[in-house]
């Protein structure tokens, strides 16, 4: 399994009902439905993924996440995932806001702007930072809406989300302990387990 | 005319009909004493009798889903894209089983038959059948065929809404439903299309209120002008466009009142054939039937409450152009079922071709059909614990 994807699925509780927001393959559904009786359900626009996870019995329903979720009822399910696509969003801060309405929990994956390779490709080579984990270049890449994680944990405090949990991860989605010395700097993702704040 | 049967086709298929004396007591509160259902059957039923697969028919459809009656059929049954040797649902590995809902004009009891209390056709008697009632009816077929649990019980638009009254009836009867290009009641637009149908019907001259086989005539101008009217709604403005745009018959405006225009002599061929093949209280009752059809009534209007008790899984198929039941109406039904906790898939087909893509082999739609379908045959009982 993808490595965020095993990260991820140990902060999911046995029996738990689970929106995955671009879920690709259904991989973690998948699993989470073996593993852990996880009634899930994922949401995609891709026609192959959309196939491959009919093929292996994932519930995959075809919409598009910047469509809206209104047809989701408040707090319907248990954990709302979304990996990787937080950065492709039009309004990623609403998504956030309508994945904690859906869910108690949410668990979101991005990249981090602020790596110090990002840094560095932009100050001196002075252009938008390509990589093999990233490889668009500006014009052409789905990713809109980069932030680091500074910028998104301060997004947490200004809408009242409470991190629960956080951990970083290299470009090999693995957990490295020289990470924790400065994630914004040495973490290239970072995976979030966050809730909303009680009053 | 086939010269040759296609490889992939179920070849010369013949219908039976099959007699039922046990009442069937009708949503309406009448009792059908006795009745025929005709019926087609296509592949082989298992031994543990865990592959049989139920198609519902639209409002127009019959038994007669796939392959041929004769070497002089100009067309194949009406789902044979999706029907066959190898096809999306393969008639090598499942059994199939088509008929004709009561109500029909295709040899199951309808208002054409012989009403045996008068001896004479049942013409506007026939009692007015719903979509719950044809399921009951089609449950008593299963018993008949040995059938305790379908595969699955398949559907497009009407036929849709037969599969998911399925799942609402007979939880333990079926482990998947497939719904394609349906919804989960008709809107007041859909009502609207269907009297307009209706009117055109009745006032027929020759019509004769439904009892026009007495009078050895039928209301063909009636019928063809219900089905021209039902025909544009199964089309999308786009598919119209693309097929017909304002190309004319002759090239140049005629300033008369005849057909001119190639879409108008398409829609009046389509009815004019339609009006001779079709009878016109079998009609009026699908589109009743059609009206009637809304299983979240009798749970407040809670679509959700209705499904709960469903015990299968679920496949929804919409297509963009389709405003007839568009997507957002099987999205009703989708919403319904997560809400409840069901398990299910739904895609969004692209296609041009409006409601009628539910008939049309799209390469996508068969895809994603053909992938449920597979895995409907992965995890057959009778699989199960195969490696």
């Amino acid at each position: 399994m993808r490595a965020d994807l095993e990260i991820i699925q140990q902060w999911i509780k046995p029996g738990a009902r689970v929106l995955d927001l671009g879920c690709g393959d259904g991989e973690l559904l998948a699993h989470l439905a073996g593993a852990k009786q996880v009634e899930g359900y994922g949401l995609e626009i891709d026609p192959d993924n959309i196939t491959a996870c009919i093929e292996t019995g994932v519930n995959v329903i075809e919409q598009d996440i910047d469509d809206g979720l209104t047809s989701i009822r408040d707090h319907s399910f248990d954990t709302v995932v979304m990996t990787q696509a937080l950065q492709t969003m039009h309004r990623p801060d609403q998504i956030v806001d309508e994945m904690l309405r859906i869910g108690r929990e949410s668990i979101v994956t991005f990249p981090n702007f602020a790596h110090w390779r990002a840094r560095f490709y932009l100050a001196f080579r002075g252009r938008m930072p390509v990589s093999k984990f990233l490889p668009y270049t500006w014009y052409n890449t789905p990713n809109i809406h980069f932030c680091t994680f500074d910028d998104f944990e301060r997004l947490c405090v200004e809408r009242n989300i409470e991190i629960l949990e956080r951990t970083v991860v290299d470009h090999t989605l693995r957990d490295r302990w020289w990470i924790r010395l400065w994630p914004n700097m040495l973490g290239e993702i970072a995976i979030y387990r966050i809730t909303r704040q009680l009053r | 005319m086939p010269s040759v049967i296609p490889a992939d086709s179920v070849g010369l298929v013949t219908p039976q009909t099959l007699h039922f004396d046990i009442p069937l007591a009708l949503s309406c509160g009448r009792v059908l004493e006795s009745y025929d259902l005709v019926i087609e059957t296509y592949g082989t039923l298992n031994a543990d009798a865990s592959n049989a697969v139920l198609i519902c028919h639209a409002l127009s459809g019959h038994h007669h889903a796939a392959g041929f009656h004769s070497m002089e059929d100009k067309k194949p049954g009406w789902w044979d894209s999706a029907i066959g040797p190898g096809k999306v649902i393969d008639t090598n590995r499942f059994f199939v089983v088509a008929l004709n809902n009561l109500g029909g004009c295709h040899g199951s009891t309808g208002p054409v038959s012989i009403n045996p209390a008068s001896g004479e056709p049942f013409g506007p008697e026939f009692p007015i059948v719903t979509v719950a009632d044809w399921v009951n009816s089609q449950a008593r077929l299963a018993d008949r065929l040995g059938i305790r649990q379908w595969a699955a019980v398949v559907g497009g638009s009407l036929g849709g809404m037969q599969a998911l009254q399925w799942s609402i009836a007979y939880p333990e009867r079926l482990r998947h439903c497939v719904v394609i290009a349906a919804a989960p009641k008709l809107s007041a637009q859909n009502i609207a299309f269907n009297e307009v149908a209706r009117q055109a019907i009745s006032k027929d001259p020759n019509f004769h209120h439904g009892r026009y086989y007495a009078e050895q005539v039928v209301p063909k101008t009636g019928l063809a002008l219900a089905r021209m009217v039902g025909h544009i709604t199964y089309l999308s403005d786009d598919g119209m466009r693309e097929k017909f745009g304002r190309e004319m018959r002759s090239g140049k405006l005629s300033f008369d009142f005849n057909p001119q225009f190639e879409v108008e002599s398409y829609l009046q061929y389509q009815g004019e054939r339609f009006s001779t093949a079709f009878d016109a209280n079998s009609y009026l009752l699908m589109t009743k039937a059609l009206d009637y059809f809304d299983p979240a009534a009798e749970h407040g209007d809670d679509l959700s409450a209705a499904l709960s008790h469903a015990r299968c899984r679920f496949l929804l198929v919409a297509f963009t152009t389709d405003w007839r039941f568009s997507p957002e109406r099987s999205r009703e039904i989708v919403d319904a079922l997560v809400a409840a906790g069901k398990p299910v898939a739904y895609a969004e087909i692209e296609s041009a071709h409006g409601h009628d893509a539910f008939l049309i082999p799209s390469p996508r739609y068969m895809d994603i059909f053909g992938a449920y379908m597979n895995r409907i045959l992965a995890t057959l009982p009778s699989n199960e614990g195969r490696a």
